[in-house]
């Protein structure tokens, strides 16, 4: 991992394409943490979603800022592989739980001993535009191991509007970000699922809909 | 004694220095008085901020090049068409489309800035116009394809093509009995389009009585309609003689004109929000500020207005 790669890649091509030629709108950037380590939890429709969570930090931090990604997309070899590591400076999972007595969050759970923050797609997948899928239970286990570790969910609208599945020009729109307040483990898995989604679906309601045919 | 060299600046140059004095006086008193309305506060700075833009436009035109008030002129509309396309309706099949919509933007500020008057006026009304449901068939989704390409075309006929009469404007060549005339006209739109609005706010308030378009947008009345244009229609003839080459007639008319479509292109904007059921006041993008409430009036009176100019001067 390169970061002076990755500060780069923040500064001329992230923020650009977020700022610039999309048009952000951040209620509550003061709720994101300065320092790791921390769990942000963001909900998917995009390649986009990662690039905008990243512009959302001090280029100082960005270093320290580590998007979870599943391995079976990100780390077929080639350039998207080189690129994941490198630049985005991934986290690969593999998705399926469990396999063969290896626990696949692992990297997260030293990502966050170093005390980085670790992006979190719990939706799993980017799926319909626009629409929120059902959680997966992976961030549980890792804000288990770690229950005083802040978990910040971060709701954002308009990106699969503007680069969905299928397409890799994003398309000018204006993209609303909430960041919710911080919360941590719960002591329990359901009830930590449960605050979870309930801080998306507050988060949600307070961000005005795009009409999206 | 020799004689007095006192030579009287120029009405524009001397129009944008007491602009900036009062500018500098608005922004040390916002920074320096602190009431308890904290979101009124915000209100007023916002609005400050935007006369530095638009007076800082105007100086870029006159100090340095008309070229940089003509790619600041297409960044508005770059940003007016994003925040239109982010309230309207998108089909996801015609993402191709849109993108295409957006190349016409710089397009038409080329010809704009480079005063190609044909080009100009036929560019987005005919060749982009045809161009875009081409594209767009060929994409093969008719569902709600209607529908789709007439957001498409409103957007870009109302935030580009209009706004950009404002850039065609800064590209007139000048008049002899009128130095910097683009500058000037467009300081004259710009000031009337604004006392404009402001006067039709303001007599909606205190003495609106019989109130129209009530569906539309609450607060209009007859007596802000005729108060904001007789006004402006005052203010056109007395600024006439220092910013254009009108005489009186012409001041009438275009005070007028501008006067009465100002408020038809603020009710047709709010006609739109309410159609996409957006808040009617303000804030519809919260910290974007909103530009297109800013530029409601100027999109129809910009185009009416250069017409009048480019009939009675230019042909």
């Amino acid at each position: 991992m390169n970061k002076l790669l990755r500060i780069l890649f923040v500064l001329l091509v992230a923020k650009p394409i977020i700022v610039f030629w999309l048009g952000l709108n951040v209620r509550h950037r003061e709720r994101l943490p300065t320092r790791g380590p921390a769990i942000i939890a963001g909900n998917h429709n995009s390649h986009l979603d990662t690039v905008a969570l990243l512009s959302l930090f001090p280029l100082e931090e960005v270093p320290n800022v580590r998007p979870v990604a599943a391995a079976d997309y990100f780390m077929k070899p080639g350039f998207m592989r080189w690129f994941s590591l490198n630049i985005v400076g991934i986290i690969p999972v593999a998705r399926g739980g469990i396999a063969e007595g290896v626990d696949p969050l692992e990297e997260c759970y030293r990502a966050l001993e170093r005390g980085e923050i670790l992006l979190i797609f719990p939706e799993g997948s980017r799926g319909e535009p626009e629409r929120m899928a059902e959680l997966k239970s992976g961030i549980s286990y890792i804000a288990k191991r770690f229950p005083i570790v802040p978990v910040i969910p971060v709701f954002m609208r308009g990106l699969g509007k503007s680069m969905g599945k299928g397409t890799f020009i994003p398309i000018p729109f204006f993209v609303d970000v909430f960041v919710g307040r911080p919360f941590s483990w719960t002591g329990e898995k359901n009830s930590f699922m449960d605050r979870l989604r309930d801080a998306f679906a507050h988060l949600q309601k307070k961000a005005p809909a795009q009409p999206l045919e | 004694m020799p004689p007095m060299t006192l030579r009287m600046p120029e009405p524009v140059f001397a129009a944008l220095g007491l602009a900036v004095l009062l500018l500098v006086m608005a922004t040390v008193g916002a920074s320096v008085s602190k009431t308890f309305r904290p979101l009124r506060d915000a209100e007023v700075r916002l609005r400050i901020r935007m006369w530095w833009y638009i007076v800082g436009g105007f100086l870029m035109a006159l100090v340095l090049d008309r070229r940089f008030s003509v790619v600041a002129l297409g960044l508005v509309s770059f940003v007016a068409f994003k925040e239109f396309l982010t309230l309207a309706p998108t089909r996801r099949a015609d993402s191709k489309v849109l993108l295409w919509a957006y190349l016409a933007i710089p397009i038409q500020y080329f010809w704009a800035g480079s005063g190609l008057y044909g080009m100009f006026s036929l560019f987005i009304p005919v060749y982009v116009f045809l161009l875009l449901p081409m594209r767009m068939a060929l994409i093969g989704e008719t569902h709600g394809f209607l529908r789709a390409i007439g957001v498409i075309h409103w957007g870009l006929m109302t935030t580009v093509f209009c706004v950009s009469h404002l850039a065609f404007m800064l590209a007139l060549p000048d008049l002899p009995q009128l130095k910097n005339t683009g500058v000037s006209l467009l300081f004259y739109l710009v000031i009337l389009t604004q006392i404009n609005d402001t006067t039709h706010y303001m007599a909606n308030r205190r003495f609106g009585k019989h109130r129209i378009l009530a569906k539309v947008r609450p607060g209009l009345s007859v007596e802000g309609l005729i108060a904001g244009t007789v006004l402006t229609t005052l203010v056109a003839m007395a600024l006439a003689p220092l910013f254009t080459p009108f005489n009186w007639l012409q001041a009438i008319v275009a005070g007028a004109m501008i006067g009465l479509f100002g408020f038809f292109g603020f009710v047709a904007t709010a006609a739109v929000e309410r159609d996409l059921g957006v808040r009617e006041s303000g804030h519809f993008l919260p910290g974007h500020g909103g530009l297109l409430e800013r530029l409601d009036s100027l999109m129809f009176t910009a185009p009416l207005f250069f017409h009048l100019v480019y009939d009675q001067f230019y042909r």
